[in-house]
């Protein structure tokens, strides 16, 4: 058990340095990236200047020397600073990680709250009015774009309502939460519904179902006890997933909102081709994207044994 | 029962929205009752819906039902160019892959576990980070960023079909790889791969969407719904219309192609129906 857990810690591993190659890499080869980012739109700037700035920041150096003083860098939590405010990326994405994660968090709770037990109630019944109904809203949940279900939703909500606020962080309170987890979750929620749905059939047409019905085992004890466990096991992917690419997904909906997080700074600093923070935000958003799957993969090893053995 | 089982409503409702919107977009000059850029006239700004605005104007005073009209060529172009390149790459990487194996095989799936680490919007921003707003990046960001679902499903549909008598029928009568890779394995493969490439251009039209909404991709005044939404936002209290129209219209063509994909793929695989998500 330990070694598989350590194998796939080992994986993660893996890719984490992989990606920070990647990262590397991509804002390293293309030619004048770097220096004409930092000095934007002034072409005619002062060529000693320029030679100035290339020195500064290593650019002519060779790759391998620069990347390695890269990594050396991110191992002592130095991402570099940013180019447009000249603070240190880490202390940028400091109070944007809370806020991203308080966000993805009430989203995922919403998405689990509506979407679980509408999968379940329509499994209950497949093919009747309230599996098609359930089912319809759940394929216009996962067609429906998110930035647009968020300005529909602060036009009734805020605008029109006066109910709660349109945009932005407030004090941190609940009320300003609302509106974007409800927004950010709507995809979730409906992936969810699906996911269950499915997954709750599957196990009802299992083996064992039967031979619990056919022991005599109560319509209860089969539900608690086999069929929510089993389809448990399949719609936890679903959550993980989801929770995982939330700090990702959440870029358009925290632009809209106007929230404080990794994914408004990660279009701030894409815009302005503000390339450290550009680089520290794809970091933090793939680094939790792995560790929230890695942590879903130990999970189900604890339990699902089959999944252990396999 | 061919006949009933095409009149399935996901299939039929997809299909019908989609029909509509190529319509649309191909004639598009001949339903606009405006031009979507040059029509701009600050006197009838933000003029409500009715009367010679069937869906009322913008801040600039352009028709927004033109736009829209207009709008639909934008987003089926791109949708479908970057759903070719997704699918060109993932299955060219996975039918050799599944058919090669060996160390090939493994980079392959390597370099799918990678894309599939990382979000495809993020992974879009970071390529637009390093190439520029425009429609140009937007294409490379997008058709290279989302291949990793039909490389995998090529890659396991190949793995079942290598060993069946056909394919060893080519190999004995001395057809090239390439030939019996793109010849004879990819129309055996290609039902799921149709599936998965419609809801594909449903995800590359709503990630287009996103990022001309975010001002990354293309760029304004050419009428995207994503960008007619971007600015939305500013004049949703006086003419909330700006927002409904554009959204409404990009949610029904996402909606066609991901009902369109459910039908199909029951279609192909009645049996799956019930226990599918």
């Amino acid at each position: 058990m330990l070694m598989v857990i350590a194998r796939r810690l080992m994986q993660a591993l893996l890719t984490v340095a992989v990606v920070v190659t990647l990262v590397f890499l991509l804002f390293s080869v293309i030619p004048g990236s770097f220096v004409t980012s930092l000095v934007g739109e002034k072409r005619d700037i002062d060529p000693r200047v320029m030679a100035r700035i290339e020195e500064q920041l290593h650019l002519n150096d060779p790759l391998p020397e620069r990347f390695g003083r890269y990594v050396a860098d991110l191992a002592r939590g130095d991402l570099g600073s940013s180019f447009s405010t000249r603070r240190p990326v880490i202390d940028m994405l400091e109070s944007r990680i809370v806020a991203s994660f308080r966000l993805a968090c009430a989203a995922i709770l919403f998405a689990v709250a509506i979407g679980l037990p509408l999968g379940f109630i329509a499994a209950a019944r497949p093919g009747s009015w309230i599996d098609m109904a359930a089912m319809m809203g759940a394929v216009s949940g996962l067609s429906v774009p998110g930035f647009w279900f968020g300005l529909l939703a602060m036009y009734f909500f805020s605008l029109q309502l006066g109910w709660l606020p349109t945009f932005g962080y407030g004090q941190g309170g609940l009320r300003h939460l609302v509106l974007p987890a409800l927004t950010l979750g709507i995809g979730p929620m409906a992936l969810l519904a699906r996911t269950t749905r499915a997954a709750v059939l599957e196990v009802r047409g299992a083996d064992f179902i039967r031979t619990a019905r056919s022991k005599g085992m109560s319509e209860t004890r089969i539900v608690t006890r086999h069929l929510a466990r089993n389809a448990f096991v399949l719609v936890l992917t679903t959550i993980g997933l989801q929770f995982g690419s939330m700090l990702g997904g959440s870029v358009v909906i925290e632009s809209l909102f106007a929230w404080p997080g990794v994914g408004s700074l990660l279009i701030q600093s894409v815009s302005l081709r503000d390339i450290p923070a550009v680089q520290g935000c794809i970091l933090v958003i793939v680094l939790f994207f792995l560790l929230i799957n890695t942590l879903v993969d130990i999970a189900y090893m604890l339990i699902d044994p089959r999944i252990r053995y396999r | 029962m061919k006949l009933l089982q095409l009149l399935r409503p996901n299939l039929f409702v997809g299909g019908l929205i989609l029909v509509i919107m190529v319509f649309v977009a191909l004639f598009a000059p001949l339903i606009a009752t405006h031009d979507p850029v040059l029509d701009a006239n600050l006197i009838y700004a933000e003029e409500p819906p009715g009367g010679a605005f069937l869906m009322g104007t913008d801040e600039q005073g352009r028709d927004i039902f033109s736009r829209v009209i207009y709008g639909a060529r934008i987003s089926l172009t791109i949708g479908l160019v970057v759903q070719l390149m997704n699918t060109c790459i993932g299955v060219t990487l996975g039918l050799s892959a599944g058919y090669f194996g060996g160390w090939w095989d493994e980079f392959v799936q390597g370099l799918t576990n990678l894309m599939l680490s990382i979000p495809t919007v993020v992974f879009a921003l970071a390529l637009m980070a390093v190439l520029g707003p425009g429609v140009t990046s937007l294409l490379i960001a997008l058709g290279m960023t989302d291949w990793a679902y039909s490389c995998r499903i090529s890659r396991a549909q190949v793995l079942s079909q290598k060993s069946r008598s056909y394919v060893q029928a080519a190999q004995t009568m001395g057809y090239g790889r390439f030939h019996i890779m793109f010849r004879e394995l990819l129309p055996n493969i290609a039902g799921p791969l149709v599936v998965i490439a419609t809801m594909g251009i449903g995800s590359a039209i709503m990630a287009e969407a996103s990022l001309s909404f975010l001002g990354l991709g293309v760029v304004p005044p050419a009428p995207s719904w994503g960008s007619m939404l971007s600015h939305a936002r500013e004049q949703l209290m006086v003419s909330p219309w700006i927002a409904i129209f554009p959204g409404a219209a990009l949610f029904l063509t996402v909606l066609g192609f991901n009902l369109l994909g459910d039908g199909l793929r029951d279609l192909i695989d009645p049996q799956g129906k019930a226990r599918r998500a």
